[in-house]
């Protein structure tokens, strides 16, 4: 479990939605805006906000990802929680920020937006104390916590303390629960016969558990497991966790 | 000789089925031993909280300890040379070798004369240099490197040492018997043990305030080759002393246990001087080889001096999903797995090695179980920014070797549409729109589909979503 301290619960959170989910998975992003606002939160979406910067900073361009970094801090200047669904860029908010302003007039706003950056099952389990009920039908799902969520966010627990509220959620365990998918951001296209083959043993992990959905907080790695399972013919349904849990709870009449 | 690639080599690696088997069985093996051997998670983590203040107090007071520990060696009768490069080191071995007219000696497992390419300086001045670990020793025959720096031959299995040393070693018939392999390599060992003119060994912690060298193995030819021949040279990287003799166990522990699991090796040699007039037995000298070869430089920067830590466990290859499938030959280093691709690129330049801190998933699994907490990520995420950086100012050697006007003018690109609001929001709904039409046959994109379905673009982006529902700007 997380060893942070946590705030009381806010009137007002901001959400920062992530370039992937913003191109790719908008669904999830919009349901993470709706599960927190059930909780009754303001959740404010500034329309100026673009990525977190992480995929220049990990190539190694840092000045391109300070640019990119300094357009956030701009944009999300007032005290309230930055809600983050993806360990990853949550991560690089969160940890990486205060680094790549150091000396920088923006330092001291960096540095303050970092600590308010939460991800959003860790929101959600320690700060919102959700309690979620089930309407879905009976389901297997195989969770992945990505490596940014599990290893630079302290997050393990907490996505599946959520998944195990959903009394008809059937969580498989995978045999290699801890290990990498082989994503790593431009590392897949860098190194793609490595990434391939570690995506491969995922992916057949996966299969393996007899899950029928794939859970994730990270869509980088759900895109890259379930990009594989596809291209092999499985028909494992791919569901960010907050789409996930948003399906299942909320009443659709 | 063609500039190592790590993306070739580990290309080639990974479609190499029975080698995967090979690294994953063993790796598994490894990752169980060292859980079992840390069955207590608050005593892992004080202990490696204690591993990590003593290495770093070490590396903090290094030029200090290094002087004392000349002198404490000194006065107990250990001659002392200083090595700026590794030629510097082979040719104060090659001259202590010379004098006392050595033509054959026995080397106990040393990953510093495998950095100094020592076998093949003194085979080239005449001086036979057999390894005698039995790993090492079974490397030798094939020719190759060593692919793990706790069990060099890990690569290979029963049969393919068996094969080997059927072939290689006169009137040995075929056994997979592995007690049967064995005695093969301890009669041939033996007997050169016997015979050898002098005995070179590694350093697992030098003791400044005692002057004593520690050495750390299993097999007891540690132990024979730095006691049975006359002459005994140790060669070590500046990094490996320590402060006080209390230091040793915290990490001697930390080692064992995350290497191989064990709780205290077979053997543990601590030598502090040659043979004293009255003892039966020891080495009548004993050197010690101190080499800097980069060293200095990475210690010099706050950031990267934490490489220098290192205690040589291999805990990090072990855990590292890239190295379980590539092995440790895909490297072309010394120093394969997380700790090599830190390593290096330092040692050897970004100019020679830039490609190595690129081949890694940034996954934290090595970071996870370093006893010495070596920030591995951090570093691998700095020697990024170096390799692609300017020169000006740099303390890594060859800065800015990688930089690629191809891929700086793309992370221009990717930046101008990331750093503006506006423009982002334009381009983000174009790409939603046009996309999917872009054929998954180019590059980059082509690397991805080779096993994986193509990306799908949205047909709104959250952006858009946001605002038809309503979620405040501000």
């Amino acid at each position: 479990m997380s060893d942070r301290s946590y705030p009381e619960r806010p009137e007002c959170v901001y959400f920062f939605g992530t370039c992937l989910i913003d191109l790719f998975y908008p669904g999830a992003g919009m349901a993470g805006i709706e599960l927190l606002q059930r909780e009754g939160l303001k959740v404010i979406f500034p329309q100026a906000q673009s990525c977190c910067g992480q995929p220049a900073y990990n190539s190694g361009f840092r000045e391109e990802a300070r640019a990119v970094a300094r357009n956030q801090v701009r944009h999300f200047s007032k005290p309230y929680p930055v809600i983050v669904p993806s360990g990853s860029c949550a991560s690089m908010l969160r940890n990486r920020y205060p680094d790549l302003f150091k000396d920088d007039p923006d330092e001291t706003a960096a540095v303050d937006f970092s600590k308010r950056v939460y991800e959003l099952t860790e929101f959600l389990v320690h700060v919102l104390k959700v309690d979620l009920t089930d309407l879905g039908a009976p389901v297997k799902v195989a969770w992945h916590g990505s490596c940014s969520m599990q290893r630079e966010m302290g997050l393990r627990e907490e996505p599946k303390r959520l998944l195990a509220q959903l009394d008809n959620v059937d969580i498989r365990p995978l045999e290699r629960e801890r290990e990498c998918c082989g994503f790593g951001g431009t590392f897949s296209i860098k190194l793609p016969e490595i990434s391939a083959a570690m995506a491969a043993d995922k992916a057949g992990d996966v299969e393996r558990s007899g899950a029928e959905v794939l859970v994730s907080g990270d869509c980088g790695c759900l895109m890259n497991i379930s990009g594989t399972l596809e291209a092999q013919g499985q028909r494992v349904a791919p569901r960010h966790i907050a789409e996930f849990l948003w399906e299942r709870t909320h009443d659709k009449g | 000789m063609t500039k190592a690639d790590f993306r070739t080599s580990a290309a080639r690696a990974v479609g190499d089925t029975q080698l995967r088997k090979n690294f994953r069985r063993a790796m598994d093996g490894l990752m169980e031993k060292r859980t079992a051997a840390f069955p207590d998670g608050d005593e892992l983590e004080r202990l490696r909280t204690l591993g990590e203040s003593i290495r770093s107090r070490s590396l903090a007071k290094l030029p200090e300890l290094l002087v004392q520990l000349e002198h404490t060696c000194r006065e107990n009768g250990i001659q002392v040379h200083w090595a700026e490069t590794a030629e510097d080191g082979n040719r104060i071995v090659l001259d202590i070798l010379k004098q006392r007219n050595a033509k054959t000696l026995v080397k106990g497992k040393s990953m510093v004369s495998e950095e100094m390419e020592l076998n093949h300086f003194l085979e080239a001045h005449g001086i036979e240099a057999l390894e005698s670990d039995l790993g090492e020793y079974i490397i030798q025959l094939a020719q190759e490197m060593p692919s793990h720096i706790v069990m060099p031959v890990i690569h290979r299995n029963t049969a393919q040492i068996a094969e080997l040393m059927e072939r290689k070693i006169e009137g040995v018939s075929y056994t997979e018997n592995p007690d049967e392999l064995c005695k093969i390599a301890r009669k041939v060992l033996r007997e050169k043990f016997y015979k050898a003119d002098a005995g070179i060994s590694g350093v697992n912690f030098a003791v400044a305030e005692t002057g004593t060298l520690c050495l750390v193995e299993n097999e007891g030819n540690g132990r024979m080759s730095t006691t049975a021949p006359r002459t005994h040279i140790a060669v070590m990287g500046i990094e490996k002393v320590v402060e006080h003799l209390q230091d040793v166990p915290p990490l001697l522990s930390l080692l064992t246990r995350s290497a191989t699991g064990q709780h205290i090796t077979t053997y543990f040699n601590m030598i502090s001087s040659p043979r004293r007039p009255g003892e039966q037995d020891g080495p009548e000298e004993v050197h010690l080889v101190l080499l800097d070869n980069g060293r200095s430089r990475i210690l010099a920067d706050p950031e990267l001096r934490p490489t220098l830590r290192c205690i040589r466990c291999g805990a990090c290859m072990n855990h590292c999903p890239v190295y379980t499938r590539v092995g440790g030959h895909a490297y072309q280093a010394v120093i394969p797995g997380p700790i090599g691709k830190i390593l290096t690129p330092q040692l050897r330049g970004l100019d020679e090695r830039g490609d190595m801190p690129f081949g890694s998933t940034l996954c934290n699994a090595c970071v996870e179980v370093c006893p010495v907490r070596i920030p591995i990520v951090d570093i691998l995420l700095r020697l990024r920014a170096e390799a692609n950086g300017p020169e000006q100012g740099s303390s890594v050697k060859g800065a800015g070797a990688k930089r690629d006007g191809k891929e700086a003018m793309a992370w221009k690109g990717w930046q101008a549409m990331h750093a503006s609001g506006a423009l982002y929001n334009g381009l983000s709904r174009l790409m939603a729109k046009t996309g999917n039409m872009m054929p998954g046959s180019v590059a980059p994109l082509k690397a991805w589909t080779a096993t994986r379905t193509k990306p799908r673009f949205a047909a709104r982006t959250l952006h858009q979503m946001t605002r038809k529902r309503g979620v405040p700007n501000e």
